[in-house]
């Protein structure tokens, strides 16, 4: 099992349920001063990104986390931050994606290729600070295909799998740093579920042969789930991570016909909203989770990640979130809560 | 037979809009438009709209949409904005990297005017030959929308249908209004009788004006396109997404006349050359021998950064032009 290596060896509880984050927080308002100043020294700037991101392991540390991030306090979105890295792309403006959230959209205009590591910098740093275990979250390749402009190769397909044989390389600069948590981000894949086989085919082409320890986790958002379902129980992944509570588990029934045999890492907190749930209000949202999977292949996170939140309401939703996680364990651990039954108090 | 260049609405908002837009309104769902929007932010709306006339002009098109960039819930915006409608979680928008809010339908749908009210400040600076307005179609809407109060989903199609048909009795005299049907073509499982009257309701709710059934993302099934064709609106077809389903669809059962042709693609930052745009639009008359053909994007514009939006504008213009394409 992947997941054992991650719980803490004073773990307090018998039972474990791995508690982490999908990747993003809000940035410092000083970072993001800084972001937007015009001639900022290099150095200046990534001496302003390692106290980010110095800062942002602490914040998450101190919740009691087992698994972290530093929030990605290098990236500026998940396809710009790649899109800039890798050859073959270029930027022509923001487009929107919800309400007054936009993203620099870039357009795919010759051959992508791999030059330099895209997130070495980040999991050395991160790996060196941390007294917890570190996860990478890179956006994936349909992701990154499906929300770029096509203007170069023939179809998405095509362009998926140049872009998967690039996230395949820079797994291995990770993996060859130490990374054993791997977490690949297709939020495109419930925009467009037909395609899930493009998916299915790029995660073939990244975990082909990668060290079996390492642990992989596929994250997906927004969706409707019965169409991608249950095609994804046959991708190559240990976990499935999906939100839900913006849905108010409306979905979740989806995962229990057939039944769901990868681990499931369930979004117990909307991060769409500034009201921070209530440690009873999340251990019921946990307790759903119960239905679909055992509590041993249950991980428990946000619905996706927290960056539009004000830092403060992500910090107390996820300190409440591992509590509720913690108070789960116990309840399991004394019998109040029934794994077989778990909705029944 | 008349071309004319014109697009479906929904535009990106000009960059510094966006900007000054997220500084007012901030970035949560509680903070988009729920049409109780002060001055300030009202002026900013004012002075987009403006600039997205003048981008149209100078890009030459021949009607002018009012570029619905308040619209933050894209065509769920007219319900979004209703005092009878709850809006709720993000859902997704279509097959899209895009969100909306969920809207819940929890009382009865009566006029609302909102976007009426749009159009009537298009109409302070566009004159009615040039005026073309857009609203979603009610099959679409009712898609797009969660019944909590009419019960059954025939009752509520009928009510969409009535709501949309007053909303389009409030708008200015236009001369083309456009009714943005996608899920005639990615959702055409439950159109049904009631969707099919509840289209008819709004088409004839506007009166000598050209008034288009938009679907895109594809086409609708043949039967559907059918009992289009005898309510004898005009007609949209995606010929970016599906040129030979398009072509299939006219040679079976005749095209309408005042057709909308969406040749050049809204979600894609290649430019098209306009040469190929109107030997497309030139092969599409011959088989529909259309009265008027409008050439449009396939989709609305809010996909695209703004610069791509002028360049698509433009091709538009020239390929409705058969004197510009020939130089």
């Amino acid at each position: 099992m992947t997941r054992t290596q991650f719980r803490p060896d004073d773990h307090a509880n018998d039972h474990f349920l791995l508690t982490t984050v999908v990747g993003s927080y809000p940035k410092p308002d000083w970072l993001k001063r800084l972001r937007d100043a015009e001639d900022v020294d290099h150095d200046v700037w990534i001496e302003a990104v390692e106290d980010a991101s110095r800062l942002m392991i602490d914040e998450h540390e101190r919740t009691g986390m087992d698994v972290i991030c530093d929030g990605e306090m290098r990236r500026t979105e998940m396809v710009e931050f790649f899109a800039e890295r890798i050859p073959g792309y270029e930027f022509n403006g923001p487009v929107k994606v919800w309400g007054h959230n936009y993203f620099d959209k870039p357009s795919v205009v010759d051959a992508v290729s791999y030059d330099e590591p895209w997130l070495l910098d980040e999991f050395e740093f991160c790996s060196r600070v941390a007294s917890k275990p570190v996860k990478i979250p890179i956006t994936g390749p349909y992701t990154l295909a499906s929300w770029s402009f096509n203007e170069h190769y023939t179809d998405t397909e095509t362009l998926a799998y140049a872009l998967a044989d690039l996230v395949r390389a820079e797994i291995d600069v990770l993996v060859e740093a130490g990374a054993r948590y791997i977490q690949i981000d297709e939020p495109a894949l419930a925009t467009t579920p037909d395609d899930h086989a493009i998916v299915h085919g790029s995660l073939d082409r990244i975990v082909a042969d990668l060290d079996p320890d390492v642990r992989v986790g596929l994250h997906v958002c927004y969706g409707d789930y019965d169409r991608i379902y249950p095609e994804v129980l046959d991708f190559p992944i240990h976990e499935l991570d999906i939100e839900q509570s913006n849905q108010g588990f409306d979905q979740l029934s989806v995962f229990q016909d057939p039944p769901f045999s990868l681990d499931l890492a369930l979004g117990v907190i909307d991060v769409h909203d500034t009201t921070v749930e209530s440690v009873d209000e999340i251990k019921d949202h946990i307790r759903r989770g119960l239905t679909v999977v055992p509590p041993e292949r249950l991980t428990v996170s946000p619905d996706c990640g927290l960056k539009l939140l004000p830092r403060d309401v992500a910090y107390r939703k996820m300190e409440n979130m591992v509590a509720a996680a913690r108070e789960v364990e116990a309840d399991l651990d004394a019998g109040r809560i029934d794994p077989e039954d778990p909705l029944t108090a | 037979m008349t071309r004319l260049a014109t697009t479906l609405g929904l535009f990106p908002l000009p960059d510094w809009a966006k900007t000054e837009l997220t500084t007012h309104k901030g970035k949560q769902r509680d903070d988009m438009i729920d049409g109780t929007e002060g001055p300030a932010i009202r002026s900013i709306y004012d002075e987009v709209r403006s600039e997205l006339i003048e981008l149209q002009r100078s890009a030459g098109l021949d009607r002018i949409v009012e570029g619905q960039t308040r619209w933050d819930d894209m065509l769920a915006h007219p319900l979004a904005v209703h005092d009878a409608v709850d809006t709720a979680g993000l859902l997704r928008y279509y097959d899209n990297n895009n969100f909306y809010r969920e809207v819940r339908v929890t009382a009865e749908l009566t006029a609302d005017g909102d976007v009426g009210a749009e159009l009537s400040s298009l109409a302070d600076a566009v004159e009615v030959a040039d005026r073309h307005g857009i609203f979603p179609g009610p099959y679409s809407l009712a898609q797009l929308a969660t019944d909590d109060y009419y019960g059954d989903e025939a009752t509520f199609q009928a009510a969409v249908g009535e709501f949309v048909a007053a909303e389009l009795d409030a708008f200015p005299d236009c001369t083309c209004v456009t009714l943005l049907e996608p899920s005639l073509a990615t959702d055409p499982a439950n159109v049904d009788q009631p969707a099919m009257e509840a289209i008819e309701t709004a088409v004839e709710a506007v009166d000598d004006t050209d008034v288009i059934v938009q679907p895109y993302w594809g086409h609708p099934p043949t039967d559907v396109y059918a009992a289009l064709r005898e309510l004898g609106c005009g007609i949209g077809f995606d010929l970016v997404t599906d040129a030979a389903g398009a072509e299939a669809l006219i040679e079976s059962h005749g095209g309408p006349a005042a057709i909308a042709l969406g040749v050049v693609d809204g979600q894609n930052t290649r430019v098209e050359d306009p040469e190929d745009v109107a030997s497309l639009v030139e092969t599409f008359e011959s088989i529909a021998d259309p009265d008027r053909t409008y050439l449009t994007p396939n989709t609305e514009l809010f996909y695209l950064p703004t610069n791509h939006v002028e360049a698509k504008l433009e091709v538009l213009a020239t390929a409705a032009d058969p004197t510009e394409v020939l130089q």
